[in-house]
């Protein structure tokens, strides 16, 4: 009974937004979201779910829906770089985490994608937050190789994914090494090993009785090797980062990202060379594990510098609750160009990092993570600074459809925003 | 109760050893004949602590927000020996002989004081060997205290200093127990030993937990206790033999010193303060009975985030709530926090701590208070950033018991400053300066002021910025 209670409360709270329509958002700061400087008195054209342009001199079409954003600020959505959205309702409630299905005996082939459920709150929450985009993955659990991640949208609907099977996750560094045996030597064989029986499954020679792969498995496997699927590895010191990428150059066509990469810094040269493009935790700078002796929150602000191409993720920080967390790590990286010796970036590559580069990274920056011309509408009217804790989303925009902003913390601070009960108990204070 | 049987056991030995060193009497002795006056060191492990040399300093120029809730604009803070001396506005005299920094663009706080951390309990690197928070092995352990645990090598306690600006902690045992043990709080200041960064003089907290945490770690064992009534019946189990204990303790006759026993008596007596890990509304509201039932007091709610439910009982009670700014959803406990649950608190008139039990968060409270005030200003509370500074500083220091020393920018108190480069309710602010005892332990300008603990000497990274 009471289930069906809380569904249809549920039910009510995400109520289907209206269908796309054209909306010129005229007057605010427009944020390109490309890392170029914003645009005063800017103006932003949505059609069809797509922008149709943002600049200084953009005609407004007649009939749109003219949004005055004078005095705020105008960016695409949030992209959140590295996330487990949608996959958790509560983290430590087995019945509402789907993060990790290695328990399944499948690895690689395990897809994400029906797990992601956009009525669970955080995705509600993190909306409000002006988050429009994350990249999710699955956990791993017993394979390097954790499974197929997706790229969702966060919009008040029931299709949350944008790209399913946008790439497969792997664990490198010290949880890596615990799924393989215990060394990172089992790591390495453990890839090699798994893509080689990949390779047999495709030629017909896979035996799959004593193999480290399941059927599905190894076709997900060969996605990858074929570089059609992106790689994405949580990789923290510079050691595995060097080790991963002699593996890249044995297997050329991998496209591989690396995630996390708290020691990147130290190989950062090394990465450009390379072109392996990073999804970076902000703010890392504690010895957490030793394979992160090295962490420093300049080290997004010095791999940038070094060339490489670096987006902001919080891979195992947080990281099915608190994507809205994004935009202040993106103001600290900020915050450092003030502190002297430090490397930060300025706030227009922060916000890039946050928005294009992460799109681009993940191979859908012609479609998303910008306010480019034909990309997704994806766009958010911010009362102030989008980086500044004091500011708050005040419109949020997904595929040109404007969104609810209501959350069911929303609902408890109205309950409570007076403790003491009235006339009658709290519970039919709604 | 298995678990009592575990603390005589335990304290048993220690008992021949009650009266070699003593140096305080315990509270009641005037109560009890002297010839029965049984005496112990209260204070077994004392602070070493001493304040590094300082020169007299004064910031001028500057925003002062002063930690009890005053602002004053191009203002002037000095400090010497120590001490904070001065604090005025621009026209306040400086002696002659100071050292003058001009602030012009920044901002003075007092230093951060975060109330809830696991540094050098649970240090970093976070490896089994260092995991020395939880004795989880019984669910009452209040014989056991932090700072037996503390690895005052712990990298995390340079990054609180650097990035967040925090000047004293409390470190707490973790919350597998529903008596986890006694806290410590110590001054940010590396030092060899656990006692050279010990606050001194600063009262004992005894550590409880509600909740989730004891009855899966307990009931997972098959033990008692694996419900939340079952946390409520061991803690009054608990309380009523401190209360015998007490009462032995008191008459003068003889009795066998017990370690936990000490430590819950000195609640009993109002000498170690209850800082208890506590998420629902409605446990909370048990607590406090309970707390009426064997008459002590809770100092503070920890993590508390449904303190906004009952923000008028917890302002009636005196009690504080230790909060973060916006975690939830991890465990169903957490599930109904709100980002607005300090503000609604504020505006109740309750009084609001921002925590951070977190390696990282306590290198940013400032910018957790500063989204908390952004999120009740939505709601129509605006809340002065002079207030919100106090979360941070005065309230934490009340909380703790050390408000007569630290936590605002009084003359007398220890010169224990933060000088920001901008406001440190903002995202792009950092430190620039901090003093402890009015000696500049950090500055942002001087590579040679940034501390690196062993554990970082010769690593990579060592003495980076961070």
């Amino acid at each position: 009974m009471r289930h069906f209670l809380y569904a249809a409360a549920a039910v009510a709270a995400f109520a289907t937004p209206v269908a796309a329509e054209t909306i010129a958002i005229t007057g605010g700061r427009v944020v390109v979201g490309d890392g170029t400087a914003p645009i005063e008195g800017g103006t932003v054209v949505i059609r069809d779910g797509k922008i149709v342009a943002a600049g200084a001199t953009v005609a407004i079409p007649s009939g749109a829906r003219q949004i005055d954003a004078a005095g705020k600020w105008v960016t695409p959505g949030v992209f959140a770089g590295f996330s487990r959205l949608g996959l958790a309702e509560v983290d430590a409630v087995n019945g509402t985490n789907d993060k990790s299905g290695g328990r399944s005996g499948f690895s690689a082939a395990i897809d994400v994608a029906p797990a992601i459920d956009p009525f669970r709150s955080p995705i509600a929450v993190n909306r409000s937050s002006g988050v429009t985009r994350a990249v999710v993955a699955p956990e791993s659990a017993g394979s390097i190789f954790a499974g197929q991640g997706a790229i969702a949208d966060l919009g008040a609907d029931g299709s949350p994914v944008t790209k399913v099977r946008a790439f497969q996750f792997a664990e490198f560094g010290e949880e890596g090494a615990a799924s393989a045996g215990g060394s990172r030597a089992g790591t390495h064989l453990h890839f090699r090993a798994m893509l080689r029986e990949a390779q047999d499954y495709a030629a017909g020679r896979g035996t799959f009785d004593d193999d480290l792969l399941k059927a599905e498995d190894a076709k997900a496997l060969l996605s990858v090797l074929r570089g059609d699927t992106r790689l994405l590895i949580h990789v923290e010191g510079a050691n595995d980062m060097l080790r991963l990428m002699e593996l890249k150059r044995e297997f050329p066509a991998i496209k591989m990202v690396f995630v996390g990469v708290s020691e990147g810094w130290r190989v950062a040269r090394e990465l450009a060379q390379a072109g392996i493009p990073v999804i970076a935790s902000a703010l890392n700078d504690l010895p957490a594990t030793f394979e992160m002796l090295g962490a420093t929150q300049s080290n997004i602000g010095r791999m940038k510098d070094a060339g490489v191409q670096v987006a902001i993720g919080m891979i195992n920080d947080r990281d099915s609750h608190q994507l809205r967390y994004t935009t202040q790590y993106a103001g600290n990286i900020v915050s450092l160009q003030y502190v002297p010796g430090a490397t930060g970036l300025t706030w227009d590559e922060a916000f890039a990092a946050i928005s294009s580069v992460p799109a681009e990274i993940m191979g859908v920056g012609d479609r998303l993570g910008s306010l480019k011309a034909g990309r997704a509408a994806d766009v958010v009217v911010w009362d102030g600074d989008p980086l500044e804790l004091s500011s708050a989303a005040t419109m949020v925009i997904i595929d040109g459809v404007e969104q609810p902003l209501g959350n069911r913390q929303n609902r408890l601070r109205d309950r409570y925003a007076r403790p003491t009960e009235g006339d009658l108990p709290k519970a039919y204070d709604r | 109760m298995k678990s009592n049987f575990r603390w005589s056991l335990l304290a048993a030995p220690l008992a021949l050893a009650a009266c070699t060193n003593t140096s305080e009497a315990p509270q009641s002795a005037s109560a009890v004949p002297a010839e029965n006056l049984r005496t112990f060191d209260k204070n077994p492990y004392p602070s070493t602590y001493k304040a590094y040399p300082g020169v007299a300093t004064a910031i001028r120029n500057v925003t002062i927000f002063d930690g009890e809730g005053g602002r004053i604009e191009n203002g002037v803070v000095f400090f010497a020996n120590g001490k904070v001396s001065g604090v005025g506005g621009a026209d306040t005299a400086i002696p002659e002989g100071t050292k003058i920094i001009d602030g012009t663009g920044k901002f003075v706080t007092p230093g951060i004081i975060d109330i809830h951390s696991h540094l050098g309990d649970y240090p970093t690197p976070s490896v089994e060997a260092h995991s020395d928070g939880n004795e989880a092995t019984s669910p009452t352990t209040p014989e056991v205290w932090a700072e037996h645990s503390v690895w005052p090598q712990d990298p995390g306690f340079s990054r609180a200093l650097a990035n967040g600006g925090v000047t004293a902690l409390q470190v707490l045992p973790g919350s597998a127990n529903l008596m986890g043990g006694r806290s410590v709080v110590l001054k940010n200041v590396y030092a060899r030993t656990m006692q050279g960064m010990k606050f001194p003089d600063a009262p004992y907290g005894l550590k409880m937990a509600c909740g989730e945490n004891p009855k899966r770690v307990y009931g997972s064992k098959g033990r008692m206790p694996s419900t939340r009534m079952g946390n409520i019946a061991v803690n009054r189990q608990t309380w009523i033999k401190a209360q015998e204990y007490k009462k032995r303790r008191d008459s003068g006759k003889d009795y066998t010193r017990d370690i936990g026993m000490e430590t819950l008596a000195g609640v009993l007596d109002g000498d170690i303060s209850i800082q208890n890990h506590c998420y629902r509304a409605d446990e909370m509201a048990i607590v406090l009975d309970m707390a009426k039932e064997f008459g002590y007091k809770v100092s503070t709610f920890h993590h508390a985030v449904e303190s906004y439910k009952i923000a008028d009982l917890l302002r009636d009670n005196g009690v504080c709530s230790a909060v973060w700014a916006d975690w939830w959803g991890f465990k169903m406990e957490a599930y109904d926090a709100i980002p607005e649950n300090a503000a609604i608190l504020h505006n109740t008139g309750a009084c609001v701590v921002i925590h951070s039990d977190d390696e990282n968060q306590i290198q940013r409270l400032n910018q957790e208070a500063a989204k908390a005030q952004a999120d009740g200003r939505r709601m129509g509370f605006n809340i002065s950033d002079a207030d919100v500074i106090k979360w941070l500083t005065y309230n934490p220091a009340k909380a703790l018991g050390i408000s007569d020393k630290t936590g605002s920018l009084k003359a007398g108190k220890m010169a224990d400053v933060v000088l920001w480069n901008g406001n440190p309710l903002s995202v792009y602010a950092r430190p620039d300066k901090v003093w402890i005892d009015g000696a500049l332990m950090f500055d942002a300008s001087t590579p040679k002021l940034r501390p690196v603990s062993d554990f970082e000497l010769g690593q990579p990274g060592e003495g980076d910025v961070k």
